[in-house]
């Protein structure tokens, strides 16, 4: 009787995560359905994103995220997959040990941290020196920040999935004569390439919903312009979100600007989901199994 | 070119042929170099943000700490602004999201490992966690916003502490079970099968036995989860977490945990949107702040895992 209770006792607590999982999507839903349904059609295709004005274009906010996202890719696939490489197929044991926990340690930065560090670091002393106009909120800085915040995520899964190759591979190129290069490249790199495009992709993912560093470093207001410019500022639907939810307490109520909250957060949800669940794909069906 | 007929003459040849390539190896080298380069860029970008972080934040670090430390921010201006009231919330959240999270995530994972037949239950269970995992901490804040706030405010009484917590530790739920999934499963059967020969019952199996071994990978994923719970601030904004400035009058420890809240990275948020340079330096000091409790927290996880961690 007693096992019994405690079966019940675990898998109630597991049916909680359950539920968690449930109440994001009846939320998100709920609303975001009352949004798409009140909506004007050509409210959701105008000039920017203006929620105060009726304004609701989405596109803009897609656009941005696409472009921070892919400058914080620029930043973090070469040195993410770069540092991956290198600890796992050359760096000693003495440098591995120290560097593995000190990119462990950059993992844990806040994202407001970096979120300040772009604004007080990298536009006004690296970018200022190269762009002459760029302005003190812009994409660019968002992005090389959450690039900075991607680096260890690519880094560990795809140093996970280098080190998952067995050996033998390594000591059989090897043994034919190739030089480290070539082993790397042409043996050990395509055998873990399933878990290093995951890792790629889940990066992705998590640029696409980092909220903070783009609220303080580029999108900072709740209104965004429609502006290819990556040394302009825009918005993108996290910071979106944020600004929003600064100002939940004036636009409380059934008022459409609360109810596009939750129509972005769909629209986000639905994005990395997808991003996510094609990572867990790519790595079932591309792994070499050992 | 000789004709090449014996053995040495082979192995000589060959030799000389490695010593030349060995020296010419241009791409294998550059390849390396650009290896170390790009680990060398992480872990600088690491070192240049804290330098920054101390360096902007110098003049509040050295010439107010204690205040900077210890008083609220019930003024509108930068020189007396301090961020004792984000450190209470900061700790208030922390201990509610350990309250909330940590039992639903053990018990999740000792369900997962332990009780679990295998059925579509537990698999829907476990794609449940993997695809939480990868949502975005904002999407957390809506969830606390539309039912921990509003749904089930009796309890939470709106936008307080108990709400961020709640909210914080639906977040980290995924982090946790998925550590303590990995610690059970590396605590090998024979401890099982050992402690069901002495007639235990599953239950005195698993908690006498099972979870004691694995605590301390347990503790490690929990340290971890907290310490990324202290330093969000998306999910705490949409849940309300006040961003102006406010004001505790005389509210009680006890009171303050259904009263307006504010949390230190939110403090930071706020801190880095004023404009002016005095601004950005309490930004940057309460950034140094809130690193060295993240990093001291992280190390202390790292330690743990090193000094008490068993290998089967």
């Amino acid at each position: 009787m007693r096992a019994s209770g405690a079966r019940l006792l675990f898998a109630s607590a597991a049916g909680l995560t359950v539920l968690v999982s449930v109440l994001i999507l009846w939320t998100i839903g709920r609303e975001a359905w009352g949004f798409v349904s009140e909506v004007e059609f050509d409210q959701l295709f105008s000039i920017g994103w203006f929620p105060r004005r009726g304004l609701f274009d989405v596109g803009t906010l897609l656009v941005n995220t696409l472009e921070i996202s892919g400058v914080a890719m620029v930043v973090s696939v070469p040195a993410g997959l770069g540092a991956a490489l290198y600890l796992s197929e050359y760096a000693r044991p003495g440098v591995r040990r120290v560097i593995k926990p000190t990119l462990e340690l950059l993992a844990s930065v806040p994202s407001v941290v970096l979120g300040v560090f772009a604004i007080s670091f990298i536009t006004p002393n690296v970018l200022s020196a190269f762009i002459a106009d760029i302005n003190f909120f812009n994409k660019l800085a968002a992005g090389i920040a959450v690039g900075l915040l991607v680096v260890p995520l690519i880094a560990s899964i795809s140093e996970d999935a280098l080190r998952a190759v067995p050996n033998s591979l390594r000591e059989a190129s090897a043994g034919l004569g190739a030089r480290q290069i070539t082993t790397t490249v042409r043996v050990v790199a395509p055998a873990a390439l399933s878990g290093m495009t995951a890792a790629v992709v889940v990066g992705f993912s998590r640029a696409v919903g980092e909220t903070m560093v783009v609220t303080i470093a580029s999108g900072g207001g709740d209104t965004s312009l429609f502006s290819l410019s990556l040394t302009e500022s825009g918005g993108t639907l996290t910071s979106a979100m944020a600004a929003l939810g600064l100002g939940t307490d004036q636009v409380a109520g059934s008022d459409l600007a609360f109810q596009s909250l939750f129509f972005l957060g769909a629209v986000l949800f639905v994005i990395t989901l997808g991003l996510n669940m094609m990572g867990n794909g790519i790595v079932n069906r591309l792994r070499e199994r050992y | 070119m000789s004709v090449i007929t014996t053995p040495a003459q082979i192995a000589e040849q060959v030799a000389r042929q490695v010593a030349r390539d060995g020296r010419k190896d241009v791409s294998g080298t550059l390849f390396r170099s650009a290896l170390a380069l790009a680990t060398l860029a992480s872990v600088l970008s690491l070192g240049v943000l804290l330098v920054v972080m101390v360096v902007d934040g110098w003049s509040v670090l050295t010439g107010r700490l204690g205040q900077f430390l210890g008083s609220g921010f019930s003024q509108r201006s930068a020189a007396d602004a301090g961020v004792f009231h984000g450190i209470l919330g900061s700790l208030q959240i922390a201990l509610l999201t350990a309250v909330f999270a940590i039992p639903v995530g053990v018990g999740t994972a000792v369900y997962l490992v332990e009780y679990s037949r295998g059925g579509w239950f537990a698999r829907l269970v476990e794609l449940n966690i993997r695809n939480l995992a990868g949502v975005p901490s904002i999407v957390y804040g809506l969830l606390g916003l539309a039912v921990f706030v509003k749904t089930l405010g009796a309890f939470t009484q709106g936008k307080t502490v108990i709400a961020g917590g709640m909210t914080l530790a639906a977040m980290v739920l995924p982090l946790i079970v998925i550590a303590s999934i990995e610690a059970l499963r590396a605590v090998p059967q024979q401890l099982r099968e050992a402690a069901y020969g002495v007639g235990a019952t599953q239950w005195e199996a698993v908690t006498r036995q099972v979870l004691p071994a694995a605590l301390p990978a347990v503790l490690t994923g929990i340290v971890l989860a907290l310490s990324r719970a202290l330093g969000e601030a998306a999910p705490l904004i949409l849940v309300g977490a006040a961003t102006g400035f406010i004001s505790f009058g005389d509210a009680s420890l006890a009171e303050s945990f259904t009263g307006p809240f504010t949390a230190v990275p939110v403090l930071i948020f706020n801190f880095a949107r004023q404009p002016g340079a005095d601004w950005s330096e309490n930004a940057a000091a309460a950034s140094v702040v809130i690193l060295a409790v993240v990093l001291v927290v992280n190390g202390l996880a790292l330690y743990l895992r090193q000094r008490f961690e068993r290998r089967w």
